[in-house]
């Protein structure tokens, strides 16, 4: 592998493991704040992806697209925490499950529906639909440079949100003591509705700037939601941080996994067993340190 | 003898008629009943797990599909498998495979404990899908069905679907009454008392973890059995038998049945499937072909269960008398 190859699977691997973290962050403030564990988390992405395209078609235009789905997104994360969500803070997390694995046949069967069963594809916009040239053969798009800047950005916005306002401060506070919170005044239920749209809209935004370059297809919802709990699971819950530096280390390692190749005792292991790299990741850390990376020792 | 209660007499009455059905039934009936009495199987060996130990798997279709891909292998091509040595065989390529999961995933607790089962079942699902030697993503047939011979000499073939649904049916018994054998036993009140409160247990001098990884193990062997017949009825495995949907249907049918009670598992298993059939039935409304959208109507019947019957199916009646007399408690509980 050249030094050329090298750096474009390093952008793949951070735009990837950044593209993640958008939608894990949100699944790991749900847990560690609301205490919900939420497999509909990947099916916002799925919705995400299904709005760039439709809303896209419609307007004729990404930009006005992803504002408008931005909005939807927002709206639906609180109607379904109001309708659904509210009613599982005092139930055990098996009823949690049972309930969002209900919402995933819904939406998927109401996107086969709607959008039927075939792969779209989303165009990219116009502005950047340029390449930057490597070598002679090689260049690297400025789309994916965009989406990584993009997702920084809102990562560091999140993270001045959680920690230097006043919202994040009480955010903070919800998760580490619900009634005190409560207690001093402050109306937790809506707080709780809020973070849930929040995450609702992070994982639909990430699915809406993934559109261009990964289409739009059945299933890519619940791909992504398994990819993320390994990131929270390797991060800890409830950290942000955590799941930051998890992310990318997944987005590294599953882009590596797949072009180099691994031979052991004449078996091909590499790219083959790709697919199964991060969760060996996964079993080392578990190993390791059962709490994740940032998580709380129990 | 004490007396008999009337859950034991409706009990018995079931499987009589279980156990008279092949001869009223046609096939169809007798192999939908043989798929809901594996299904039942597998289902009672997660509520092992959730209802008994307290462990919310949502990995555990793991071993019932891997089982399901060791009798595939050991039924090359068109040569059949002998049930004797297969099916042992499976169901320890079940446990081992749960014993090297568990060892992991019993590090956790709580929420990791499920997000940690899902994955690892997710990396079992991509080393069949992505790689040649099961077939990838499309699976393998199993083309013939386990001969169950000893010596020359064959007590029954599996060929024969009545055949096929007693085998079945006398399994379904004998884990049902071996789970409650155990489950009255030390070990029994041991892994429930771990479920109610595991430092209590730890500081009784029990040694929880070995605990909760037996259940584990034992839970995959069962799920190995019930998956091994599973192939071996519906002839084929695909990398979707170890998907996690399966392991959300079973442990939505343990949940709808109603966890902790074995008996609410069978039910749980006997009414998803019956449910499923029903919502594959239905006929197109204004356009929209329910049939092919089944799944709509399933995931709205899950929500709603989840809301409205915290007891499953079996716990009704105690729903509906704390729907009475405290309607305020019942709506939290």
């Amino acid at each position: 592998m050249d030094a050329n190859t090298f750096l474009i699977q390093v952008l793949n691997g951070i735009q990837y493991g950044l593209l993640l973290f958008l939608v894990a962050s949100g699944l790991t403030l749900i847990l560690g704040i609301m205490g919900i564990i939420n497999l509909a988390h990947g099916t916002f992405y799925m919705v995400g992806a299904y709005l760039a395209f439709s809303l896209s078609q419609h307007f004729g235009n990404l930009w006005l697209a992803m504002a408008g789905g931005v909005v939807i997104a927002v709206v639906i994360g609180l109607v379904l925490e109001w309708l659904l969500i509210s009613r599982l803070y005092h139930r055990d997390h098996l009823y949690q499950v049972l309930l969002t694995y209900g919402l995933i046949l819904i939406f998927e069967e109401l996107r086969s529906v709607v959008f039927g069963d075939d792969v779209h594809g989303v165009a990219v916009p116009e502005i950047l639909r340029v390449s930057i040239p490597l070598t002679e053969t090689l260049s690297y798009p400025v789309y994916r440079l965009w989406m990584s800047a993009v997702c920084l950005v809102l990562a560091v916005g999140m993270y001045f949100l959680i920690q230097k306002t006043r919202l994040g401060m009480i955010i903070r506070a919800g998760a580490a003591n619900r009634e005190m919170v409560q207690s001093l005044g402050i109306n937790i239920n809506l707080l709780y509705r809020l973070v849930f749209a929040l995450g609702v809209a992070l994982a639909a935004f990430a699915g809406m700037i993934a559109a261009p370059v990964a289409s739009v297809f059945p299933g890519m919802g619940n791909q992504v939601l398994i990819v993320c709990f390994v990131v929270v699971v390797i991060g800890g819950i409830g950290s942000v941080k955590g799941a930051m530096l998890a992310a990318i280390l997944i987005g590294l390692v599953d882009t590596f996994g797949k072009v180099i190749s691994l031979e052991i005792g004449g078996v091909q292991l590499l790219p083959q067993l790709s697919g199964m790299m991060i969760y060996v990741l996964m079993a080392g850390v578990l190993l390791a340190r059962p709490e994740g990376l940032f998580g709380k020792r129990a | 003898m004490g007396k008999l209660r009337p859950g034991t007499i409706i009990l018995v009455v079931c499987l009589l008629a279980l156990a008279v059905l092949p001869w009223f039934a046609e096939k169809y009936y007798v192999q939908l009943f043989t798929k809901m009495m594996i299904m039942a199987i597998f289902a009672m060996s997660l509520d092992l797990l959730v209802g008994f130990t307290g462990l919310v798997s949502l990995g555990h279709a793991a071993f019932f599909g891997v089982a399901g891909y060791v009798l595939a292998f050991a039924a090359p091509e068109y040569e059949a498998a002998n049930l004797w040595v297969s099916l042992p065989l499976a169901m320890a390529c079940s446990g081992l495979l749960a014993l090297v999961i568990g060892v992991l995933v019993l590090r956790t607790s709580g929420i990791y404990f499920i997000m940690v089962t899902l994955a690892f079942a997710q990396m079992v699902f991509f080393l069949f899908h992505d790689t040649e030697f099961g077939g990838g993503a499309d699976g393998i047939y199993v083309y013939a069905k386990p001969v169950a011979a000893i010596a020359g000499w064959e007590p029954f073939t599996l060929e024969n679907h009545t055949h096929f649904y007693f085998v079945v049916l006398a399994l379904l018994v004998l884990v049902y009454t071996g789970l409650r054998i155990l489950l009255d036993s030390l070990f029994g009140r041991v892994i429930v008392g771990i479920r109610v409160n595991e430092h209590r247990m730890r500081s009784l001098g029990y040694r929880t973890f070995r605990y909760k990884l037996a259940c584990f193990v034992l839970a995959g062997v069962l799920a190995g059995m019930a998956g091994y017949f599973a192939a071996a009825q519906f002839g084929f495995v695909n990398p979707e038998t170890l998907g996690w949907h399966q392991s959300g249907s079973v442990l939505m049918m343990v949940i709808l049945g109603g966890m902790g009670t074995l008996t609410g598992a069978v039910v749980g298993a006997f009414s998803m499937i019956l449910l499923e059939l029903g919502l594959q039935g239905l006929p197109a409304i204004g356009g929209m072909d329910l049939s092919k959208h089944w799944q709509l109507l399933m995931g709205g019947f899950i929500v709603c269960a989840v809301l409205l019957l915290p007891h499953g199916l079996l716990g009704l009646g105690r729903t509906a008398s704390r729907l009475r007399r405290k309607p305020a408690e019942a709506r939290d509980g």
